[in-house]
């Protein structure tokens, strides 16, 4: 057996591609390890190393592989290019090699061909030579830079091995998009495959770093330090985002006590060889990849130094899109807060509860809203609203964000409706982006058993009051849409809730909705009004969940626009309680 | 409700739930809420008599065998909280049970909290799937009791919330598949949970499954338990199922919907609890999953490969419209039908093809024949005989005479409402 060079050739077509384009000898391919011919289909020789030539003498791009070649190669190439590539490789002892090759003798040699097959059919053979006459190990001329004994088989392997490293780091990290469990994983990985224990310490604030540390099977341990990144040669560097320092100069006693895993027995005095690989990062470094190895294990060879490099490209790139997405899941959930719709509850001994579902799958918000102003005494009133801003998404939700805020700000002169209203028009009207809204307001209050409510429209469509008979009324109310006419008018109803009845508001995304069994139908406010004669008696929670329960089923997967609906119900109980029970948990 | 329990212990919850089956079916609130409080009360006082039992008598009765009643109620309007089932015993788990540290109060709490939930709350729901079965109550009065059963469980979640207290041994994410509106199994759950020392945040009904895995990825739950009561939900279940197991989540399902024996959940390789403490003892011993990649779910199910599946689902309207044609043909008296009646008449066929569907995503005829004896007992408690499913079984046989597996399924149901009923 030869000796061979440390890597072996890529089967990749572009080499092969490049190979074609510079024939012979160009200076990049002299570097080559091993001959190489490639022929295309028909077995025509497109090109050849410098290599090639010493072993196939009258090799030349143009002429016919059969005339310089022996038989078993010129076979073995028109098998392949005939795409039975497959049968090439099945060994005589039927197991199957995963890459294509054929052994024979050229002159005193015994060759072993690898196949690398190119674009259209064209194929590349790289010619190992395994044994020279006598058997005596001896190499190729051209071939002089071996230096480690590994077969290439064996070579293979361990490339194998590494990509299959790299492979399962990746499909770990995309499964998480959480900061502390990638970088849990990636000293997991690295302690495993990499080395005997691993140190990953991330950008910190100047003075503190979160550091997680572990050994192959001990316990990943997670933790803010207060350190000085100079303890350590390399991590400064590394956390600037500078190249990284080798191995060979870091001082295994230098290692920090933090840097030292739980479950590493011997501790500090145990550490044979340190690396210290940056994990870069988009922009900005996401820290670093610190690698221990205990005495009895070998050093850190350049080689690996290498592949730990390749190792932490990934884990920092996971790292980066982890903690960016972090930050800004963190920032959606700060600016949506006031976005959602509020946890609705019995206030004053009346009841309200809501149902939302945005038109968009993904989005918890959308143009309509509903919002519940609490009245500060039982015998105030308290104010309720539901409302539809035009536009659909992120957009229209932020303008009923607004129009929310404007609303909070009214909710004084909410014993005059029309004073309200105007007032809310007006606002509309001279802000900057007019988005125009429809909306009923209600002010509710408790009287006696019952409860009394004022309702006025603004646009929007006028409630249904269910009574306990299965009655369904619209409450008598219409008005001007708000944000559009500086004249606007409204008539405002008065409804007297008996226990046991509701008030239901509703944005049109309900009555408007299309589909049914049949599909395309519009769901129509008769339907709603059946649906909500079967809900008699009924409390306000399972009148909302009832109604948004056939209207989904009535969607079904098809689009729909933003839908809301807001229960206010005078309560059966038969003492009215003037508690407020905390809003249930959305 | 058959139980392997001493008699006293039954007896002890036997009047309560009596009376809140009255207060649910009269839609009284403060009453069921009372009821509920008073039983926790008892059964504290209860749990402390039992706490002194023999351990013999215990062990006894936890190695009874389960007998899980075999009933599959799983339809379009009400479901049975299967997963919510009474125990046959309430067991403390061993880290909640009373230490010198912990005080035995709160532990009896925990307990009482616990039996109430599960032997008198849940107990009360699964009648009511059985009252709507037999027509002795209508959808509106289901959701009612319903809402009142949430108040019932608020009720007991504020009273026993002073008794959990402590490390919490985890957090795991309880929520619905995507289009479940049944949310008090999954309710129960979560509280059953709480009680035994979890953090569980509880998303409830109608969760679109990005939330779903958005929401345990902020919250970095260990785990997520998936309610389902709805067969026809189960690709959006699988859906959920791989891609919570895709962001390395593993996955609990649990509800009338994964099959008997949870045989589709383990089909979606997710773990399958039979109820509450179930799930809690399966949480327990839980291992975080090796993460793997979102699955494709033909990986899972090779069978989809012949796309039949694909197929029913993606001609759904048109097997549906052709369906009721065919059926308005065949059966001259559904020209007479009112408008109510011939939406409920395509409603039916929508639920027949759309479990047609659902039994060839998971491969099995069982599914479909589960659900037509189901509709033939519902239509029975109505008046309906079952027969005027074939004209629609019929049709369907004809227009998908091509595909094997879906010939085989429709068969079966025909051959199960064909023959007389035996005397």
């Amino acid at each position: 057996m030869v000796s061979l060079p440390e890597r072996l050739p890529k089967h990749s077509p572009e080499q092969t591609e490049q190979t074609s384009t510079r024939g012979a000898g160009p200076a990049a391919r002299r570097r080559e390890p091993y001959p190489a011919v490639t022929a295309d289909a028909s077995g025509i020789v497109l090109s050849h190393n410098a290599q090639a030539a010493v072993l196939l003498p009258r090799v030349a791009a143009g002429v016919v592989l059969g005339e310089i070649a022996p038989a078993w190669l010129t076979e073995a190439h028109m098998r392949l290019g005939g795409g039975a590539g497959e049968e090439l490789s099945a060994r005589a002892d039927g197991a199957p090699d995963p890459s294509a090759w054929a052994e024979g003798r050229i002159d005193a040699y015994w060759v072993k061909a690898l196949a690398a097959p190119g674009v259209d059919g064209a194929v590349t053979w790289w010619l190992v030579v395994e044994s020279t006459p006598g058997s005596t190990p001896a190499s190729v001329p051209a071939s002089t830079t071996a230096s480690t004994p590994v077969s290439a088989a064996g070579e293979l392997a361990h490339e194998r091995a590494r990509a299959g490293l790299l492979q399962e780091l990746s499909s770990d990290l995309l499964t998480s998009l959480d900061v502390d469990r990638c970088t849990a994983m990636t000293a997991r990985r690295a302690a495993r495959d990499l080395a005997d224990a691993a140190v990953v310490v991330g950008t910190g604030d100047g003075r503190t770093f979160p550091v997680t540390r572990c050994t192959a099977d001990g316990p990943v341990v997670q933790e803010r330090v207060a350190l000085d990144p100079g303890q350590l040669p390399g991590l400064a560097e590394a956390l600037q985002g500078l190249p990284a320092v080798s191995s060979r100069w870091i001082d295994p006693r230098e290692v920090p006590s933090w840097a030292v895993p739980e479950g590493f027995t011997g501790g500090v005095a145990d550490i044979g060889s340190v690396a210290v690989v940056p994990l870069p990062g988009h922009g900005v470094p996401t820290g670093c990849l610190i690698l221990l190895r205990r005495r009895r294990q070998t050093e850190f060879t350049p080689a690996e130094e290498s592949f730990a490099q390749l190792f932490a490209a990934r884990a920092g790139a996971a790292l980066s899109v982890a903690r960016s997405h972090t930050r800004q899941a963190h920032s959606t959930d700060v600016l949506i807060r006031d976005l959602l719709p509020p946890s609705l509850g019995r206030v004053h001994g009346i009841c309200f509860s809501g149902g939302y579902r945005a038109s968009v799958a993904d989005e918890l918000v959308g143009g309509d809203f509903y919002d519940l102003y609490p009245a500060d005494t039982p015998e105030a009133e308290t104010v309720a609203v539901l409302g539809d801003v035009c536009g659909k998404g992120l957009e229209a939700a932020v303008v009923a964000g607004r129009v929310r805020h404007a609303l909070q700000a009214l909710i004084p002169f909410a014993a005059d409706h029309t004073r309200l209203l105007t007032l809310l028009n007006g606002a509309l009207l001279s802000s900057y982006r007019t988005p125009f809204v429809t909306l009923v307001l209600v002010t509710a209050v408790r009287q006696d058993a019952g409860v009394r409510l004022r309702i006025s429209s603004a646009g929007h469509p006028a409630p249904l009051i269910v009574r306990v008979t299965g009655q369904v009324e619209e409450a008598p109310t219409d008005g001007t849409l708000i944000g559009v006419f500086a004249d606007i008018a409204f008539r405002t109803a008065e409804v007297a809730l008996q226990p046991g009845e509701t008030c239901l508001l509703y944005s049109d995304g309900i009555t408007e909705a299309r589909g049914g069994p049949l599909n395309d139908v519009m769901f129509s406010e008769d339907r709603l009004r059946a649906v909500l004669a079967q809900c008699a008696g009924m409390p306000p929670e399972a009148i909302t969940e009832r109604v948004q329960m056939v209207i989904a089923q009535w969607v079904g997967e098809g689009p729909h626009d933003d839908m809301a609906v807001l229960a206010i119900g005078a309560p059966r109980d038969t003492c009215p309680t003037t508690v407020n029970e905390p809003p249930r948990e959305r | 409700m058959k139980r392997v329990t001493d008699g006293k212990d039954v007896h002890s919850l036997a009047e309560p739930r009596e009376q809140l089956w009255q207060a649910l079916g009269e839609c009284d609130e403060t009453r069921a809420v009372a009821i509920v409080r008073r039983a926790l009360d008892t059964a504290g006082h209860r749990q402390e008599a039992e706490r002194r039992q023999t351990a013999t008598e215990r062990n006894r009765a936890a190695v009874e065998p389960t007998q899980a009643p075999e009933h599959m109620r799983a339809p379009k309007h009400m479901r049975a909280p299967e997963h919510v089932r009474a125990p046959e015993h309430v067991q403390v788990p061993a880290h909640m049970r009373a230490t010198p540290a912990d005080s035995s109060a709160a532990a009896r709490m925990r307990a009482a909290g616990e039996r109430v939930l599960l032997e008198l709350i849940a107990p009360a729901q699964e009648r009511m799937g059985r009252a709507w079965a037999a027509n002795d109550m209508t959808v509106a009065q289901e959701h009612a009791a319903t809402a009142i059963s949430e108040r019932c469980v608020a009720a007991v979640a504020d009273a026993t919330a002073p008794a959990v207290t402590g490390t919490c041994v985890g957090r795991v994410l309880v929520s619905c598949v995507d289009g479940e509106w049944h949310s008090l199994p999954a309710r129960l759950v979560s509280e059953v949970l709480r009680l035994r020392g979890w953090r569980v945040d509880y998303l409830g009904a109608q969760v679109p499954t990005e939330h779903l895995v958005a929401h345990a990825r902020r919250t970095r739950a260990q785990a997520v338990l998936l309610s389902s009561s709805i067969p026809t939900l189960l690709p959006g279940a699988h859906n959920a199922i791989s891609s919570c197991q895709g962001a390395g989540l593993p996955v609990l399902a649990g509800g009338a919907a994964f099959g008997p024996q949870g045989r589709y959940a383990r089909l979606m390789r997710a773990e399958w609890a039979k109820d509450a403490p179930d799930a809690a003892a399966l949480l327990g011993r839980l291992t975080p999953s090796g993460t793997h990649a979102t699955r494709l779910p033909d990986l899972d199910l090779p069978h989809l490969g012949d796309q039949e599946y694909t197929m029913v689902r993606r001609t759904k309207l048109q097997l549906v419209k052709q369906t009721l044609a065919d059926v308005e043909e065949r059966s001259p008296e559904t020209r007479e039908y009112s408008q109510y009646q011939m939406e409920r008449t395509v409603e039916d066929i929508d639920f027949i093809v759309s479990y047609l569907a659902t039994a060839l995503y998971v491969d099995d005829p069982d599914l479909f024949t589960r659900f037509i004896t189901w509709t033939a007992d519902i239509l029975a408690a109505r008046g309906v005989p079952p027969r005027c499913l074939l004209p629609a079984l019929d049709s369907l046989l004809n227009q998908l005479k091509d595909f094997p597996r879906t010939v085989g399924i429709l068969t079966a149901a025909h051959t199960l409402l064909t023959p007389p009923p035996a005397p």
